[in-house]
């Protein structure tokens, strides 16, 4: 790839890897512990706990002087499991609503924040803008020494926080899986959810604490959701889920700084934008339960149903006047397809199961015969709810001609069986028999019995 | 008091109540955040119109405002109907991809020539009240109305789709379209109050005035009452705080800044929430103590009549004292536990307690007879109606004889006795059917 393209060059090259890496790491730390979160519908813990912790860093701050990391640390995890905590407690014995009881701990945690730094006013320098969109632009400028070596001090923050992450995941991913699927099974089988639930708290404190100093509170809140929702709409399985979400986190990084130095932009608010990217393309696209896939099958569904109700008017038409063709025009008005009409009409042209000429239509005899198939399992359908569910047989037909595209052949003969292979419908028309129905259902184990 | 805190007591006051109303139904809905992710969402609304309109004007911020959480709105309607992401979810992404979105033309913004817009973030996250005008309390003023309006027409269809909305899609109503109007209207609350009051508070006081109001009534006219009463009261006591009218909060260090309106604000319907959470009849948390309280004080009190029953009788209807130590440690109390139910047992005048043993007196053991029988009657019900073994049912039996009450207990007696189980003369109590 031509470098140059980005202003990147040998010299900041170096520079841009370190952004890249530390965002991608904390990316990645982030994704996989807010699948637990998807999974536990708190998605937006992330966001609380990134507002909750103010005071927390405000009190830090005021006890350490400087913004001495050890010390930043712990206030802002405490608070931050505090507001965990205390969203629990106001949803268990307060009986507040649990998102409610979210909103209540965290605005009030920020306003007390805020009153905080307006109270010791110039001795503390918090800059929401840096809180927000974070340092990420000066990262590689922010160098600690460990054994002689300068590395970037994101690096020795984001590390420990993702290797804690991994190691609690894998260490208890059976009660985790069970945890956050099936509590009450979880704590039947003696695994302590609750006791779990809260560290899986701390630890998300902690990732949001220690990545939001690195990357801007708007990407961990981001990078706790997005991934792991657009796996979600991916994979159907925890471990994949786990993985896709990491792989999303990781891809960001570098995309988003890309994308940054081209519009020449925050980085951390061009990761959101490619994570955001990556969920709409999900959303659309995801085979299984993707927004076009739904339409698609959707439509499929509704052009097989109208080309099943196109068969089944022309055989009614050809049982009252056989060998007379059918206007196009009446059967258009009649089941009011608009462009699905076309469709089915086309694909039963296409199958060889009607011709279709001089807008008039025909009924084939491979297509008699699927119309027959239907036809067959209408008219069983309507036999079947007047004699063994007792109903009007006026009534019945309305029902029947939303069912009889959903029965089977096998159950077609399970019905046939149990209204006694009945020759006529209640309607007193016939009951068509199809060599497709014979040779295709197995008869019931039950009937040879009789038989012989 | 000056003009100005007076604008921006009344802007603030009309501000919450509007919020709390509306907040109503987002809490009951299950949509609590929905507040914080629309005004987290009108960012990117307000950096196009200012990369439109070139400066700072409030009606274009405010239909840029409108119009992003308009999208937010839509795109969370979208998410919902179309994808198995869930309502958390789909928050948490419209509100960070909306904020990032943001984030990124607010750095195009900063680059801009015209620049400036570097104080702009800070205002949008916290507000500044004290850049509240005449023309801000009018529109608030107007806003108000619009909610007033609206809540009062669409009343009825407000309360089905908030307490049962499979119910109002089954019987027709456009669920949809109504949650939109809802929306919306929280959508325009949120705007008008972003630039007093910022962000945050904006989504606390759709949710705090409304979660407090909710201990206090089961009824939703009057949660909305108490949620605008709240949110107004919210307001005027955080500005009040906020310009220094409470001697106590009033620090030489803070008067020269004054604290900020907006947190103060924030947590001034914390106060409320709190004293709600604490002190609100039934739902509040020492009602709650006092009930868990009283209940397991009767539960004890009627082990005690019980013990002391069943350990004198044999030796009925003579009375005999029994040693307070040995029913202590029968019924496994500790030793001041114990002395608190005696304490209460003679306070009523149903023990008397002589060298450390108790003698039940006879009020006592009118009561200890209600008790026993209850227990025992339903010992017995579990046995022979339920197939219960004889030596299962004692421990379920402890706990339902505080609850039976008086004509439960009758009909027992009854049932049994027309059974057959219940012989004639054990009348009052039957004997227990594992000896």
């Amino acid at each position: 790839m031509d470098w140059e393209w980005f202003g990147l060059n040998e010299r900041n090259l170096l520079s841009a890897a370190t952004i890249i890496g530390i965002a991608a790491l904390t990316n990645v730390a982030c994704a996989v512990i807010g699948c637990y979160l998807i999974l536990r519908r708190m998605s937006l813990l992330g966001d609380a706990i990134a507002h909750g912790v103010l005071p927390g860093l405000v009190v830090a701050f005021l006890l350490g002087g400087t913004l001495s990391l050890p010390v930043l640390f712990l206030g802002a995890v405490a608070v931050g499991v505090l507001t965990a905590a205390l969203t629990q407690t106001l949803h268990r014995f307060g009986g507040v609503s649990e998102d409610a009881s979210m909103g209540v701990v965290f605005t009030s945690l920020f306003a007390l924040g805020v009153v905080l730094i307006k109270y010791h006013g110039p001795n503390i320098d918090l800059d929401p803008d840096c809180v927000l969109s974070g340092l990420l632009e000066l990262a590689d400028d922010n160098l600690v020494s460990l054994g002689g070596v300068e590395i970037p001090r994101g690096l020795v923050t984001v590390l420990p926080v993702l290797a804690i992450n991994l190691a609690f995941i894998g260490i208890f991913w059976k009660e985790l899986l069970v945890g956050s699927f099936d509590p009450a099974f979880a704590a039947s089988l003696g695994f302590r959810p609750t006791l779990l639930h809260y560290v899986l708290m701390a630890l998300v404190a902690l990732t949001t604490v220690a990545s939001f100093e690195q990357v801007g509170s708007i990407l961990v809140i981001a990078m706790l959701v997005v991934p792991g929702a657009t796996a979600n709409l991916l994979v159907d399985r925890l471990g994949p889920m786990l993985v896709l979400a990491a792989l999303c986190g990781a891809l960001a990084a570098p995309l988003g700084f890309l994308l940054a130095l081209w519009w020449d932009v925050n980085i951390a608010g061009a990761m959101t934008l490619v994570v955001g990217v990556m969920f709409l393309l999900a959303a659309f696209f995801s085979p299984k339960h993707g927004i076009l896939t739904r339409l698609v099958r959707q439509g499929r569904l509704r052009v097989r149903i109208l080309a099943e109700d196109i068969l089944g008017m022309l055989f009614r038409a050809e049982e009252s006047r056989p060998g007379q063709p059918v206007a196009v025009e009446t059967l258009r008005q009649q089941l009011a397809g608009g462009p699905a009409f076309w469709l089915a009409l086309r694909w039963l042209v296409r199958q060889g199961w009607i011709r279709r000429q001089d807008k008039q239509l025909w009924l084939l005899p491979a297509g008699l015969e699927h119309a027959r198939g239907l036809i067959r399992s209408h008219r069983l359908w309507e036999t079947f709810e007047v004699v063994e569910l007792g109903r009007d047989a006026e009534r019945v037909h309305d029902s029947a001609m939303r069912v009889e595209h959903f029965l089977s052949p096998s159950l077609q003969a399970e019905i046939s069986a149990t209204v006694g292979d009945v020759a006529k419908d209640p309607h007193g028309k016939g009951i068509p028999q199809t060599s497709l129905q014979t040779s295709q259902v197995p008869k019931p184990p039950g009937g040879e019995l009789t038989e012989g | 008091m000056s003009y100005v805190t007076l604008l921006v007591l009344a802007t603030t006051s009309l501000l919450g109540a509007t919020a709390g109303v509306l907040g109503c139904f987002c809490v009951l809905r299950g949509r609590a955040l929905v507040g914080d992710v629309l005004a987290h969402a009108a960012l990117p609304g307000i950096c196009l119109a200012f990369l439109v309109v070139g400066r700072r004007d409030l009606g274009a911020f405010v239909v840029g405002a409108f119009l992003a959480a308009l999208a937010a709105v839509t795109s969370m309607a979208l998410l919902r109907r179309y994808l198995r992401t869930k309502e958390d979810a789909i928050l948490g992404i419209v509100l960070s991809v909306f904020f990032g979105l943001g984030i990124v033309l607010l750095s195009l913004i900063q680059k801009l020539p015209t620049g400036g817009a570097k104080a702009g973030l800070e205002v949008y996250l916290f507000g500044q009240a004290a850049g509240i005008s005449r023309s801000d309390l009018l529109v608030i003023l107007a806003v108000g109305a619009l909610v007033g309006t609206a809540i009062l027409l669409l009343y009825k269809e407000l309360v089905l789709v908030t307490f049962d909305p499979s119910f109002a899609r089954v019987q027709g109503w456009p669920v949809g379209w109504i949650d939109l109007v809802l929306m919306s209207l929280v959508a325009t609350v949120t705007i008008i109050g972003l630039p007093a009051v910022g962000v945050v508070l904006m989504a606390a006081l759709l949710i705090i005035p409304p979660a407090a109001a909710r201990f206090w009534t089961d009824r939703l006219g009057r949660m909305i009452a108490l949620a605008a009463i709240f949110g107004a009261g919210a307001g005027v006591l955080g500005t009040a705080i906020s310009a220094g009218w409470i001697p106590i909060l009033r620090t030489a260090e803070a008067h020269e800044a004054g604290l900020p309106t907006g947190p103060m604000i924030i947590l001034s319907s914390t106060l409320f929430f709190l004293v709600s959470l604490t002190f609100a009849p039934r739902k509040g948390l020492i009602s709650r103590v006092v009930r868990l309280l009283g209940l397991r004080l009767r539960t004890a009190r009627e082990h005690l009549l019980r013990s002391l029953y069943e350990a004198t009788e044999p030796m009925l209807p003579e009375v005999h004292p029994v040693s307070f130590e040995e029913i202590r440690r029968q019924l496994g109390w500790g030793r001041l536990f114990a002395q608190l139910v005696l304490l209460e047992a003679r306070w009523r005048n149903w023990v008397q307690k002589e060298n450390g043993h108790l003698i039940l007196l006879p009020a006592g053991r009118k009561e200890a007879v209600r008790v026993v029988q209850a227990h025992r009657l339903w010992e017995l019900y579990l046995v022979e109606q339920a197939g219960i073994a004889p030596d299962h049912v004692h421990r379920d039996a402890d706990e339902m004889e505080h609850l039976l009450p008086p004509d439960y207990v009758a009909r027992l007696a009854e049932k049994l006795r027309v059974a057959e189980r219940l012989p004639p003369e054990a009348d009052r109590i039957p004997a227990s059917p594992h000896g």
